[in-house]
């Protein structure tokens, strides 16, 4: 991973972080997973969660990010009942996974990250059967709309082992989906997905979440977290270092870089053009500096692009061009993660 | 109770069955028809009757045994052990189904197919060799009792398999020997002292002399201490499997 080192005011990322650990809690907002104090060591002595706190709101997809080891399988495995925990609570939509594990479990849809399928069997014939596992009684029509949803229609008699990659992949998001869950876990969907299925995928959460269903990913490609979640967690180390809404996340921790392009070469900044630190390129034709978020001139502290741009014009300096460039999520996780090590 | 969820593991796990029909029935099928031509019609018309029973009905138990015990044990182990190496048992770990009905899908399933298996054995019997059923029922609790006994014991043994090579072992190189030993083709009245002692530490003797007596009414042991053993074998695997379910055992980590 490459690292984040000339990017300024990194001290300052770890305070507000330090003060802005957890989620605020709202007791207006419905959660629907509300997970407290969560620990796992494992028998070889591995501390994989140190303490995790996390409520997930009903309707959200929200993303888990976290380097490779980080405990976001660890503690989706918890959740869903594969992995016991050591210590803490799990409540999913108000039942505890521990002393009330079958209704816990039937709200709860996991698509894992291995295509692990029975190969031998129909596409039809391993919904059904997922549907049935979970208490629920058949439902064809049910199926059926599943299946056509994930445009698994057409292979509906084949064999598992037959499908492509891709195919494999609808189908064990058909067999969450089969009993109807109220929380659909998707543990790195999209790794060793091509882009088009990718799209297809992100178009099919997003239906997912117009229905009302809760989704809860985890992923390396951070870009779908941008592009597709509505809050953001980071785990690392067995630790959540933060959860926060994306926007405001971007808008909090990213930076954009702004670059003005000159039409003539340019010796010097001139003194006194831009009260912040601002940087002349080795041609002599741009100037650029940085600022947090997206802007952050609004509250009239520090001036802005267009403060810069009338100084440019007020003296004459003639200019071409304009970018922007933001700073990704990507940029600000491995601020994060590269921080807290 | 997910009787529903039961229901779906029994029905996947006898689907199995029927797409893999060749092996898990007409395979042991056919072994035991050769051994009925061989040891029943073409050896056996030399041989005397025992304890009154022709010999080619003699050995009708037993090897409806050899191949209900060597089939219990590898359909319930694979039944349990190729979801764990496929990683398809994350499902069954992640719904709302408690351990015994895990337990009641799969051993039912793997016991379901070994009773058919019994039956079928017979059936087949009929046709090389006549002989009369003197305790029907008897023979069918036995052929039950047996049956899902030996389930449970595979079902243990897909748990703690951890290669497929294990799963093959057990039933090939101890059930298998310990049939043959155990008084299949020959009364263990018929061994010499030392032998005989001996064989009583085998638990496959009970299990023979036991449904051999509700054939023919005819025992070396006694029914009594037959199906003594065998419901005790049955408790024994009952109480290692709620030991493993316990302790999350090869599951849940």
């Amino acid at each position: 991973m490459e690292a984040v080192s000339n990017h300024e005011g990194g001290p300052r990322i770890l305070n507000s972080l330090s003060s802005r650990r957890l989620p605020e809690e709202n007791p207006s907002l419905d959660k629907v997973l509300s997970i407290s104090n969560l620990t796992k060591t494992y028998d070889n002595g591995y501390r994989a969660l140190k303490g995790v706190d996390l409520a997930i709101e009903r309707g959200e997809i929200f993303a888990l990010l976290g380097p490779n080891g980080a405990g976001k399988t660890t503690l989706i495995g918890i959740v869903c009942g594969l992995v016991r925990p050591s210590g803490g609570e799990v409540l999913v939509d108000g039942c505890d996974i521990a002393t009330d594990y079958r209704a816990a479990r039937k709200k709860i849809g996991l698509v894992p990250q291995e295509l692990s399928a029975n190969m031998f069997e129909s596409v039809w014939g391993t919904v059904t059967f997922s549907r049935g596992l979970f208490g629920k009684r058949a439902d064809p029509a049910f199926v059926e709309r599943i299946l056509r949803d994930l445009s698994l229609w057409d292979k509906k008699e084949s064999n598992i082992r037959q499908l492509s990659g891709g195919m494999k992949r609808r189908v064990l998001i058909a067999k969450a989906l089969a009993h109807e869950p109220e929380i659909l876990f998707l543990d790195e969907p999209t790794a060793g997905v091509d882009v088009e299925l990718r799209r297809e995928m992100w178009e099919m959460v997003r239906r997912l979440r117009d229905k009302g269903v809760t989704i809860i990913l985890t992923t390396h490609y951070i870009e779908e977290a941008e592009d597709m979640a509505d809050r953001i967690g980071v785990i690392d180390k067995g630790e959540i270092i933060l959860v926060e809404e994306k926007h405001a996340l971007m808008r909090r921790l990213g930076k954009t870089r702004v670059t003005v392009g000159l039409s003539r070469k340019l010796d010097a900044i001139p003194p006194g053009l831009f009260a912040r630190p601002l940087d002349l390129a080795e041609d002599g034709l741009s100037l650029a500096f940085t600022q947090k978020g997206e802007d952050d001139s609004g509250a009239g502290a520090e001036p802005g692009l267009a403060d810069l741009l009338k100084q440019l014009a007020a003296r004459g300096i003639d200019f071409r061009s304009v970018n922007a460039d933001r700073s990704s999520l990507e940029d600000i996780f491995i601020d994060l993660v590269g921080k807290s090590r | 109770m997910n009787w529903i969820g039961v229901a779906a593991l029994y029905k996947f796990e006898l689907a199995r069955t029927w797409r893999t029909l060749f092996q898990s029935i007409a395979s042991p099928v056919l072994s035991t028809a050769l051994y009925f031509v061989v040891f029943g019609s073409a050896i056996g018309s030399r041989m005397p009757p025992i304890d009154g029973v022709p010999y080619g009905a003699f050995i009708v138990p037993g090897l409806i045994l050899l191949a209900v015990l060597t089939e219990s044990v590898s359909n319930a182990s694979f039944g349990i052990y190729l979801p764990r190496f496929t990683g398809t048992i994350y499902e069954i770990l992640s719904a709302p189904v408690s351990a015994i009905e895990v337990l009641l899908g799969y051993v039912g399933a793997a016991a379901t197919k070994s009773v058919l298996l019994g039956l079928i054995i017979f059936a087949t019997a009929r046709i090389f060799v006549s002989f009369e059923l003197v305790h029907p029922w008897w023979s069918l609790a036995f052929l039950v009792l047996i049956s899902v006994t030996f389930a449970l014991f595979g079902f243990l043994l897909g748990l703690w398999a951890d290669g497929f090579e294990k799963l093959q072992i057990v039933p090939l190189m101890v059930i298998s020997p310990l049939t043959f030993l155990g008084g299949t083709f020959y009364s263990i009245n018929m061994l010499p002292t030392p032998w005989r002692k001996i064989a009583l530490f085998n638990p496959i003797v009970y299990l023979v002399d036991g449904f051999r007596w509700a054939f023919y009414d005819i025992a070396s042991v006694g029914p009594a201490i037959s199906l003594s053993l065998t419901l005790a074998m049955l408790l024994i695997c009952v109480g290692l499997v709620i030991y493993v379910f316990k302790t999350g055992y090869r599951l849940r980590t």
